[in-house]
């Protein structure tokens, strides 16, 4: 029964994710067309010496006198063969460039994203169990300051406080350059470079799904199911968390997987923070060097990630609400 | 008999009086408003540009009480920059923000009334718009054009515009089969009719209790934007002034702190608000 849970999810996934991608691809294209000059303006001012035969010959070996919808063509040709193009700077291809520098941005993503789900879950049902009363008022405070501050803000000053002052934490980098760390060492290290650029990224998040749970918690608390099993004589703990709770979850879970787009444009200022080598770092760069290319790699991939991340979501919500077989 | 009173009274002052028993409500009206006074007042208060040289560089707040929040690295005053940040700031909210609803208002209308076909596709592009990282496609954006405020602003309108869509079809998609929209078409209104001067107007109270909230995440989004360097480099917003304080972090951590300080005041004071008009035009959700 689960599994075929879980195929429906997956059935219904594929039929919205390949659309979005397709459109994305074509969206990416477009803009590529924007860019003002074209691949042989850059390659001719790299050589200085081009005449207009030597570009038009150019233009035609590359295609790009052809018309906008065989250009498309060619281009989603290319995409199929996961090829996205050479950089300009670098001369390498982008694939590999932004495949690169994915692992350091899903790890930097994922440990924000499960500070945040811990904390956040956490708050709101400290908050949902004390409603209207004053650990439920003091965290709400506390909850609306992280919402209205900016991550990368929290995260120099916490530079300031963890790095400066206290010098508790390593404020750039992802580990010890030359260090010869092995094992539990190496990891340790690893995980002290990942706290601050977690905690920076995090805070929104956490402020978003503290709301999101104290609100469900509190709908969910009032219907039926949960006076049923409190007249079964369950304890409140074991009600709180076996039904209310994972009830509660699930408008979090569709919250959580409708922000990771959010969560990796918030990489990319933390990466620029913290000298952390991922693809929003990569980004930048990229848009330094007027390297549209490998931005729009970037792009691409950053959208890819979203939607397989959502995936796994549907599949996490089959498994958390088994009324969603139906739908 | 107070309820009474209060049923009799018109809507108008109702509401009014549910504001106004809303403190959090209030005090983010307060902050808002001494935010846009300052705004305002920027070249009375600090008449000349607050990109030049006043005083020696990084003078610490209170050192020279003629520069209050002291000076940054180039020894432009402080104070002055965040007035005239708050400009910057509080103009690519609000535009951006009206492009966004703009936008959303009108994907979202024509999908949720006209339906079938037509709807299908605009759910898919929007869809596609939110599925890709909002930040890096404002990034995308305003790398491919130039770094002035219009594009940031178009390229915020751009990137924000889903939510509003998904709110104004559910709207319309619920409101489209309401009685006076069937009196409406039977005596034969025209689409455009229908749909500006009878559905819109009831379809606007959850899209204004949205607008604060965008409003907050456009002025972080160009925050964010130009504390990269990526911002209009003609003007001080309070993102490019953490971003020039950013080396000097160690020494004069002063120069981070107020502009951040400044963004999470405002944003906080336009999330307050929102919370306020949310509790009192959506009136389900209060009791909870």
């Amino acid at each position: 029964m689960s599994l075929s849970r879980s195929a429906v999810a997956l059935r219904r996934t594929a039929v919205h994710a390949v659309p979005t991608m397709l459109g994305i691809v074509v969206l990416c294209f477009l803009l590529l067309q924007l860019v003002p000059g074209d691949a042989v303006d850059v390659l001719a001012g790299q050589s200085g010496s081009a005449t207009a035969e030597t570009m038009s010959a150019l233009r035609e070996q590359y295609g790009l006198n052809q018309g906008l919808g065989s250009q498309l063509w060619s281009y989603l040709a290319h995409l199929a063969h996961f090829d996205l193009g050479r950089s300009v700077r670098f001369g390498t291809p982008v694939t590999q460039l932004v495949l690169d520098r994915l692992p350091a941005t899903l790890l930097l993503m994922l440990s924000a994203l499960g500070f945040a789900l811990v904390l956040g879950i956490v708050a709101g049902w400290v908050m949902a169990a004390f409603a209207n009363r004053w650990p439920d008022r003091i965290l709400q405070v506390v909850v609306l300051l992280f919402y209205s501050t900016p991550g990368f803000w929290v995260g120099l000053m916490a530079i300031v406080l963890f790095s400066v002052k206290l010098g508790w934490l390593p404020s750039s980098g992802n580990a010890t350059i030359g260090s010869a760390l092995t094992g539990f060492d190496y990891l340790l290290d690893r995980a002290r470079y990942l706290v601050l650029p977690s905690i920076a990224l995090s805070t929104f998040f956490i402020a978003i799904y503290a709301r999101l749970t104290r609100a469900s918690m509190l709908e969910v608390t009032s219907q039926d199911f949960i006076r049923t099993a409190a007249a079964k004589g369950l304890h409140p703990f074991y009600i709180q968390l076996r039904h209310a709770l994972r009830n509660a979850l699930i408008p979090v879970t569709t919250m959580a997987g409708l922000h990771l787009g959010n969560l990796l444009g918030g990489a990319v200022v933390v990466e620029t923070i913290f000298g952390w080598p991922g693809m929003g770092r990569l980004a930048l760069d990229a848009v330094v060097g007027r390297d549209f290319n490998v931005l729009l790699g970037v792009l691409l991939l950053s959208s890819l990630v979203v939607i397989v991340s959502n995936a796994i979501v549907d599949q996490l919500h089959a498994w958390l609400d088994p009324r969603i077989e139906g739908h | 008999m107070t309820t009474s009173v209060l049923d009799a009274a018109p809507r108008g002052s109702r509401l009014l009086r549910a504001f106004a028993r809303n403190p959090s409500f209030l005090f983010g009206c307060a902050i808002l408003l001494a935010v846009v006074v300052v705004a305002l007042l920027a070249p009375w208060l600090f008449p000349g540009d607050p990109q030049d040289m006043v005083a020696p560089p990084t003078l610490w707040p209170g050192e020279d009480m003629a520069y209050p929040l002291g000076t940054d690295s180039l020894g432009r005053d402080v104070a002055a920059g965040l007035a005239y940040g708050a400009r910057v700031s509080l103009a690519v909210g609000v535009i951006a923000a009206a492009l966004g609803l703009l936008i959303g208002a009108v994907v979202g209308a024509i999908g949720g009334y006209f339906g079938g076909k037509v709807d299908l596709v605009l759910a898919r592009l929007t869809e596609l718009f939110q599925t890709i990282p909002t930040f890096i496609l404002v990034i995308v954006i305003v790398a491919i054009g130039q770094p002035t405020a219009t594009v940031i602003v178009t390229a915020i309108g751009i990137a924000s515009w889903p939510t509003v869509a998904r709110l104004v079809r559910a709207q319309f998609r619920s409101l489209r089969e309401a009685d006076f929209v069937m009196a409406a078409r039977s005596l034969g209104y025209s689409h455009w009719r229908i749909i500006v001067h009878e559905i819109l107007p009831n379809a606007l109270p959850p899209v204004v209790v949205t607008t604060s909230v965008m409003v907050a995440n456009a002025i972080l989004t160009e925050a964010g934007l130009s504390f990269l360097s990526m911002g209009d480099p003609n003007l001080v917003s309070w993102g490019s002034m953490i971003g020039d304080g950013g080396p000097l972090l160690r020494t004069a951590w002063f120069l981070t702190a107020l502009p951040g300080a400044a963004i999470a005041l405002t944003v906080l004071s336009l999330n307050l608000v929102g919370d306020g008009l949310n509790d009192v035009l959506n009136p389900r959700s209060m009791q909870q």
